[in-house]
């Protein structure tokens, strides 16, 4: 909301002091967004006459033109066309600074120099409302060398863009702004003294009729005649245009001030157009359809998602029947105001807050009146508000008459919350030292109305706090409004200690381990969208059913990630081709499952704990790590599996090759293994990216392999030591005996998995066995295609003596009979 | 049963790649295709370690990551536990619970997306980590724990399209404390600990009149400015200040809606970007920089 300083200052004594103003406000918690500031450097510019106008040769968006400054006669070039010999316009001479800093200077344009500007309106800081000079010919006072802003009235002044907070609609207007204001800086306020006195007001008539009392708690219509529609006064157009409304009429410019000083929308009717002289309130019927004044049709009464069932729309109609407009935020075309028009009538109504939001939202129009509805009008405020309005329109219409036919009804308003506070409670809860009288003197200016009764505080809210909730909740809220209006800078601070200690969960700690290791294994963390655009899904596809947002920020970037690799090679493509040899990345993320794909899927809860039957998505938190060195491929990823799970002390876990079924995807059919603990808890996968995949991902592999190491862990199952077990705590006794070594090689089929050898080995060598390790892997020469050399190094000792040849011995006979029994020979 | 939906999973992923290769390789026989793979087969568990190319330098962890880490030892230190929670939420937890009912013009503060999930605009992805707090509110109530000391760290989304300070989907951490005789000036004086524990010593904080449904009263907190340390910058508009989070006490309604006996326990709650701090501490200059992962970014930290 723009409030000018100007403004401000009208109603209390406020002073200039920008920079000390907007602290207060903002610690009043009346944000100032921004200052703008109007009128100012405008002090050198004076009004010239245009005397002579001629064209400069090869020169046509620029004229030479030959003014009188008031002293004499001056050479300017100049670019607008708007403006002919006789006209008075700006000038701002060789020297001036413009609003901006913009310093004029002599300048040589096209040949001719060029002695001053001759300026727009924008050029001057002020509203740019049309191309081309400022031409100052109908301003009264204005003539060569004349100041300008003097001739104009233009007070230099500083206008605050204000956020106001939701639970603050009293300060939807300058009126509660400046209260607001005044009450912190010890300031008396003057508010307008309204000359127009109401007639009584009926409680019924034919002018007014409330159908839906529950959501219009009152409704005021007045009548004016004698009305000539014109242009108001320049002090009240200069108002609208400095909070950023355009001045239309005097009527519509009349109703917009009331707005924005009191805060109470009013709307105003060309009672011609008004079918039967009166106006009714009711709810829209389910699919009615109006064409509001921006010219959009609009259909009312209907669900929507989010926004509830419609049915709370409310419509202004004339006492005819046919509809003017939507209550509380825009009116139809039909009985605006016109130029033409002789009588008005003024609707100021109070709505039901969220019926006007839901309204709002729903028909997706916000306008300055349903901003303020949807806060929370002040219901009391109408009858002021009125003769306001009347005040205005008599500036420029001395005619204008209010009808004794007023009508105001009633409907259904809540009454101002009554909130009975324990001094010492609140001064324990805000930490501050208040006694009633300090209470009071920051409540009562802000309207509140306070009583004391020893400890106790009883507070009557303004009817302008419709923020202000009921007990037991208004507790709360009259603390704010204490602790706000103390200053909460002002408030003292305390350092709470508890007994439970801080701390990480396993899973937390875990996942700070994992990302440590990765990066010890040369992989840097990335953060990959959970959002994935199409062209992703596309390439590395998602598991099962896609779980699509249905409102997109674009509509090709909708499906949720069901895992890390589309993202991943992604970025591993884009650092490629940024000629980077050394990718080795992984993420640590959260990633879904469609509730389809679950065999229990995660049901929502609602109040209180209970189960509901709205279907969540699984989610699940991954661990990928993506190897695109050069020479990383599924062997890279195994090491960083080993590292993985050396590291973390996990009982070992079986890595076997994926058969078709299982495979991931986008991983390697032949190059790929899954990693399975002994309870046959699932807990990844290891191995390398489909080649396919890479090929259409369009990375550039350095080498000649197209080959990228892949490793994928369930984290959550990883933090499950029930289903993935670390290895015992005790430390195991190291043997004082010296320990002794041998190497077996054996001729393997390839149907037989190096593991599997190894695992006979070690059931073959427990016992003694303190390691074993393959040491070589060799294809071809003697060997049939079908088969390889696996040779293994294997470490024996005793905790109780030194082994001697015959133990060894035996061992080794054990091993080679272990391995001969899966189709193994031991190699010569 | 995990297995059985993980098996599940893979079948499905199974078929799509299938689908999606054959599309893809323009009909590239899927024999030639079988025949290459089968010629690459390899046998994991040869894989001798020696072998591999060792790692020779680290990694970089990211930004957020590590500064969500460093928010979260502070935390720690201050005796807060860290608590995590789901990404998907339903309109209760991330909006209702927390006394923003629906169409209420407050939501207007949060863009959301929602999922294509259900009824419409009840399941959505969650737009501040404060759905954790109801969470752990009602758990503590069920398991008759209160009290509760906690921060939850997580990602969010928002439906704002990125800039150079907004990301659609950033990283927030938010603190709890429901407990007897929390007060308002145990708020101020538990964000000015964190504040200068985390950011040094002659970096301060107060507190500006704000409004958030689920607390009252409420602030947003504001910070000495990092950049010209309280002397007045281009950054902090000269005010030697700027805005690092919202904070406030705990809502009556909502202690009302996870069933908390409000005239025996208090509390607040605050929250603020892991992302915006990380910007702020390393003068980012645009936060996009975070989703693009280009390594000579990443490798800075």
């Amino acid at each position: 909301m723009k409030i000018s300083l100007s403004w401000l200052n009208e109603l209390a004594p406020f002073g200039d002091d920008v920079a000390a103003l907007t602290d207060t406000l903002d610690d009043l918690g009346l944000l100032v967004e921004g200052i703008e500031r109007s009128g100012e450097g405008l002090e050198a510019v004076i009004v010239a006459r245009v005397d002579k106008i001629s064209a400069i040769e090869g020169a046509d968006r620029v004229r030479e033109v030959s003014v009188f400054d008031g002293e004499g006669q001056l050479t300017i070039v100049c670019g607008a066309m708007n403006f002919s010999v006789g006209d008075l316009v700006p000038l701002a001479p060789v020297g001036a600074v413009l609003p901006g800093g913009f310093e004029i200077t002599k300048r040589k344009m096209r040949g001719v120099e060029s002695n001053g500007m001759l300026c727009a309106a924008g050029e001057l800081g002020l509203e740019d409302s049309a191309d081309g000079l400022m031409v100052l010919n109908s301003i009264d006072g204005a003539s060569p060398g004349a100041s300008f802003s003097q001739s104009l009235g233009i007070i230099p002044d500083v206008i605050f863009d204000i956020t106001v907070e939701g639970n603050r609609p009293d300060a939807w207007s300058v009126h509660g702004v400046a209260r607001d204001l005044a009450a912190r800086m010890g300031l008396a306020l003057t508010l307008p003294i309204a000359q127009t006195q109401l007639p009584t007001p009926k409680a019924d008539g034919a002018s007014a009729k409330i159908e839906a009392a529950d959501l219009c708690g009152r409704l005021c219509v007045a009548k004016l005649e004698g009305i000539v529609v014109g242009p108001s006064p320049t002090w009240i157009q200069r108002r609208l245009s400095a909070s950023g409304m355009r001045p239309i009429n005097n009527v519509v410019d009349a109703s917009n001030l009331v707005m924005l000083e009191m805060g109470q929308p009013t709307h105003p009717y060309d009672l011609a157009g008004v079918d039967g002289g009166g106006i009714v309130v009711r709810r829209a019927k389910a699919g009615e359809v109006l064409t509001t004044l921006d010219g959009v049709s609009r259909t009312l009464g209907l669900a929507r998602p989010g926004v509830g069932t419609g049915e709370d729309d409310l419509v202004i109609t004339a006492a005819s029947g046919s509809v003017l407009g939507v209550a509380g935020i825009m009116g139809g075309a039909s009985s605006e105001i016109a130029a033409s028009s002789t009588s008005v009538l003024l609707e100021l109504a109070y709505f039901d807050a969220m019926a006007i939001a839901k309204t709002s939202k729903a028909l997706g129009l916000r306008t300055e009146a349903s901003a303020r509805f949807e806060r929370g009008c002040d219901p009391r405020i109408i009858e002021a508000a009125l003769c306001r309005f009347v005040d205005l329109v008599k500036l420029s219409c001395p005619s204008a008459s209010l009808s004794s036919d007023l009508v105001i009804l009633e409907g259904e308003t809540s009454e101002p919350a009554k909130i009975e506070i324990s001094l010492a409670a609140m001064n324990r809860f805000l930490g501050t030292q208040l006694d009633a009288a300090g209470v009071a003197t920051l409540l009562e200016p802000r309207l509140f109305s306070c009583q004391v009764d020893g400890d106790t505080l009883s507070v009557l809210a303004p009817s302008s706090r419709s923020d202000i909730r009921p007990m037991p909740f208004g507790v709360a809220d009259l603390y704010e409004e204490i602790a706000r209006t103390a200053g909460y800078r002002a408030m003292a601070r305390s350092y709470p200690s508890w007994s439970e200690p801080g701390g990480l969960s396993i899973q937390q700690q875990l996942r700070r381990s994992l990302r440590e290791i990765c990066v010890g294994l040369g992989c840097s963390e990335v953060w990959t969208p959970s959002i994935l655009p199409d062209k992703l899904v596309d390439l590395a596809g998602i598991v099962g059913p896609a779980l699509k947002i249905a409102n997109p920020l674009s509509s090709d970037e909708s499906t949720l990630r069901t895992g890390m690799l589309a993202g991943m090679l992604q970025v591993a493509q884009r650092n490629l081709e940024r000629q980077r040899s050394d990718v080795a990345l992984f993420e640590l993320g959260t990633v879904f499952v469609h509730p389809a794909n679950m065999s229990e899927p995660r049901l929502a809860r609602t109040a209180g704990g209970s189960a509901s039957n709205t279907v969540l998505p699984g989610e699940q938190e991954r661990l990928s790590l993506l190897f695109a060195r050069e020479g990383d491929d599924a062997k890279t990823a195994v090491v960083a599996w080993r590292t993985l799970e050396a590291s973390l002390g996990l009982e070992p876990l079986v890595m076997t090759p994926v058969v078709a079924e299982e495979l991931p995807l986008g991983c390697h059919p032949t190059r790929c293994a899954k990693l399975t603990s002994a309870s046959g808890a699932l807990l990844g996968f290891v191995g390398e990216i489909d080649p396919a995949l890479i090929d259409a991902s369009g990375i550039a592999l350095v080498g000649e392999r197209r080959r990228i190491g892949w490793l994928d862990i369930h984290v959550d199952l990883l933090a499950d030591v029930g289903q993935i077990p670390r290895r015992p705590l005790e430390a195991k006794p190291i043997s004082r005996f010296p320990s002794a070594a041998f190497d077996l090689a054996f001729v393997v089929p390839n149907k037989v998995l190096a593991s599997t050898l190894e695992a006979a080995l070690v059931q073959a060598a427990a016992g003694p066995l303190e390691s074993i390790r393959l040491f070589d892997v060799f294809r071809g020469g003697q060997l049939g295609d079908d088969e390889r050399s696996l040779a293994f190094e294997l470490r024996l000792s005793s905790i109780e003596k030194t082994l001697s040849d015959a133990d060894l011995g035996e061992v080794r006979a054990a091993c080679i009979a272990a391995a001969e029994s899966l189709g193994a020979s031991l190699r010569n | 049963e995990q297995k059985r939906e993980l098996g599940a999973l893979i079948h499905a992923a199974q078929e799509q790649l299938t689908e999606a290769v054959s599309v893809r390789r323009g009909g590239l026989e899927a024999k030639a295709r079988a025949q290459e793979l089968e010629a690459d087969r390899l046998d994991l568990s040869e894989t001798i370690d020696s072998q591999v190319r060792p790692a020779l330098s680290r990694g970089h962890r990211h930004l957020v990551s590590q500064t969500r880490d460093a928010l979260e030892d502070v935390f720690c230190a201050m005796g807060f536990s860290v608590a995590d929670g789901p990404e998907v939420e339903t309109d209760w937890y991330n909006f209702e619970a927390l006394n923003i009912p629906p169409a209420h013009p407050a939501r207007g503060m949060w863009d959301t997306f929602y999922l294509d999930l259900g009824e419409a605009e009840t399941v959505l992805l969650r737009t501040h980590t404060s759905p954790v707090q109801i969470h752990l509110m009602e758990e503590a109530v069920q398991a008759n724990s209160l009290p509760i000391h906690a921060v939850m760290p997580g990602r969010c989304f928002r439906r704002d399209t990125p800039d150079a300070r907004h990301l659609a989907a950033f990283h927030q951490i938010e603190g709890l404390v429901v407990d007897r005789d929390i007060t308002f000036a145990d708020l101020a004086g538990t964000i000015e600990t964190f504040t200068t524990a985390y950011f040094g010593p002659d970096i301060h904080s107060r507190l500006r009149p704000a409004y958030f449904p689920f607390t009252e009263p409420s602030a947003e907190y504001e910070i000495t400015c990092t950049l010209c340390r309280g002397a007045g910058c281009r950054t902090c508009s000269m005010t030697g200040w700027i805005e690092l989070g919202g904070c406030g006490m705990i809502d009556p309604a909502v202690f009302e809606a996870v069933g908390i006996d409000s005239r025996e326990w208090s509390g607040f709650a605050f929250g603020f970007g892991i992302d915006r701090c990380a910007q702020m501490r390393h003068q980012i200059p645009d936060m996009r920089a975070l989703i693009e992962n280009d390594l000579r970014f990443v490798e800075q930290f």
